[in-house]
């Protein structure tokens, strides 16, 4: 069951570009949309050459180093973005005297569209990966920051009163209840919070950089090289999944504890 | 000198509709040393209200509360508490939580480790140590709470009605349980419930509450039946059925008051 579906993904891929390659190679099909032959070509690429383009990347070697950039950014992203999220969320969540205080300011900072600080974190940080790692971290942060809050006030109270009664003091009981907790919440966050990293580097990338996938997305589009655009999307998407992969791997091992839905899951 | 003792506690609690809610009333209860007291009374009549009153977690809004003489204040350390719902970190395997008390006291890793092996055998969870509460079925995770509690060697153990998730015939395998580690150690015990059989078969002392609010004890019965006492076999006892008559006699008309008043709670 679980093989067939596999190969129906592949064959329903596969089709797609195929079907792609149908309608945008010049003259294979008589033109029905536009009078010029090659206008389609133009605006929606050949997946031909756009695996052509994927290739040379990879025999020449030229997009390690741009891929290396974009997994530096993505991953400080992610952690500065989590550790300051972490902190926050546990000391917000902790003390109601300063939650009242800063929640307004902590909603319009996270109803704003963050990409708009892209310019000033340039100038700040220059056009290195420091520019795009701030981006990233203001998207990862709110994200772990209101997992954790929600995390810190949703600690059953019985676990704590118990927890209590065992002897914890108020040290302890952060280390031992409101932490494991919150972390946890992190982790139920992280398929999300990486993805927000990743989108933080190449957007920063898109918007002035010297290297990264980003970056040679946005050089291919100035030349008006479709395909060139296109095969950097397709190259960052399996990225994206890898790096998914990747995730899903280190959340089973780390929330082992929890109930899992494999565990109860109908066969 | 009683292990514990209530001395007109009273609770009150700020209602959400405004005004205020008054839990217990003028309650005066006191608790021998190595007494196991059963404290039932109809639903929703605040119950663990007094539990949490004698544990430290709640101040009571006037009265006292005395542990061996000495007046309370803050949490209660010489009490072990086994609430009513799930109460293990979900994140620490069994091992982990039984231990976790000698961990906040300071005790070495393999002290501790050594410790709580030993007591998780003691409650028949060996080699299940390194699961996790979401991995052990529901008897078993009260075995790990028991563990928990008693490995920290309380004087008082206060029980909020540990048992009543349990289907019957765990229940009574856990409570003969209870009733052996007790007997070789003999605690104070408070144990709240709502089975007025489970309170007999288990009890020294069976105290009956009002229904609430502004619950207090209408009844106090001492149960003279033979220990050691097996909790199945117990209830065939001709002095159980008598005492069962009798403390069942004077609860009835409360029983009744709770469920009319619940009822209309719903209703309304």
């Amino acid at each position: 069951m679980r093989r067939s579906l596999w190969l129906w993904q592949v064959i329903l891929v596969v089709a797609i570009f195929a079907v792609w390659q149908v309608l945008t190679q010049p003259g294979l099909v008589p033109p029905f949309m536009w009078e010029n032959p090659d206008r389609a070509a133009f605006f929606f690429g050949e997946p031909v050459k756009m695996f052509h383009a994927i290739w040379a990347w990879f025999t020449d070697g030229t997009i390690y180093r741009h891929l290396w950039v974009t997994l530096e950014e993505t991953v400080l992203a992610f952690g500065i973005g989590s550790v300051l999220g972490l902190a926050f969320g546990l000391w917000l969540g902790l003390s109601p005297t300063a939650s009242a205080l800063l929640d307004p300011y902590i909603t319009a900072m996270n109803a704003m569209p963050r990409v708009v600080l892209a310019p000033i974190f340039m100038v700040w940080f220059g056009l290195g990966i420091w520019s795009k790692v701030a981006l990233g971290v203001t998207l990862v942060f709110f994200i772990v920051f209101f997992n954790v809050y929600q995390g810190v006030k949703e600690v059953s109270p019985v676990v704590l009163s118990n927890t209590v009664m065992l002897g914890a003091n108020r040290r302890q009981l952060l280390r031992f209840v409101y932490l494991p907790s919150a972390t946890s919440w992190v982790f139920s966050s992280l398929h999300t919070s990486v993805g927000m990293a990743f989108v933080g580097a190449v957007v920063g990338e898109y918007l002035g950089s010297a290297s990264g996938v980003g970056y040679l997305i946005q050089q291919a589009e100035g030349a008006f090289d479709i395909n060139t655009v296109f095969a950097g999307i397709l190259v960052l998407t399996a990225f994206a999944l890898v790096l998914d992969f990747a995730v899903s791997r280190v959340e089973r091992r780390l929330l082992q504890w929890r109930p899992g839905r494999a565990e109860t899951e109908q066969l | 000198m009683a292990a514990v003792s209530f001395e007109a506690v009273t609770c009150s609690f700020a209602a959400r509709a405004g005004g205020s809610y008054t839990a217990v009333k003028d309650v005066t209860l006191a608790v021998g040393e190595g007494e196991f007291v059963s404290v039932v009374g109809p639903t929703g009549c605040g119950k663990s209200t007094l539990l949490n009153v004698a544990a430290g977690l709640l101040r009571p809004s006037s009265g006292a509360v005395r542990v061996f003489g000495e007046p309370l204040a803050g949490i209660n350390r010489r009490a072990g508490y086994m609430f009513q719902s799930e109460a293990l970190m979900p994140w620490r395997s069994a091992l982990a939580n039984v231990t976790a008390g000698l961990e906040f006291r300071g005790v070495s890793p393999g002290e501790a480790r050594r410790r709580g092996e030993e007591w998780l055998e003691r409650v028949g969870l060996a080699g299940f140590g390194d699961r996790y509460p979401h991995q052990l079925s529901g008897g078993m995770r009260k075995r790990v709470s028991l563990a928990q509690m008693l490995i920290l060697d309380p004087q008082i153990l206060l029980m909020d009605e540990p048992f009543s998730a349990l289907d019957v015939q765990t229940r009574s395998l856990m409570e003969n349980e209870l009733l052996d580690l007790w007997s070789a150690n003999r605690k104070s015990v408070v144990f709240i419930t709502h089975d007025l059989e489970e309170a007999i078969a288990l009890s020294d002392r069976v105290v009956v509450l009002s229904a609430g609010p502004a619950t207090r004890p209408i009844g106090d019965f001492p149960i003279a039946l033979p220990r050691p006492r097996d909790v199945a076999e117990i209830r065939l006892n001709p002095g159980f059925i008598a005492l069962h008559d009798r403390i069942w006699h004077s609860m009835k008309e409360e029983v009744l008051k709770g469920y009319a008043q619940t009822r209309n709670r719903v209703a309304g």
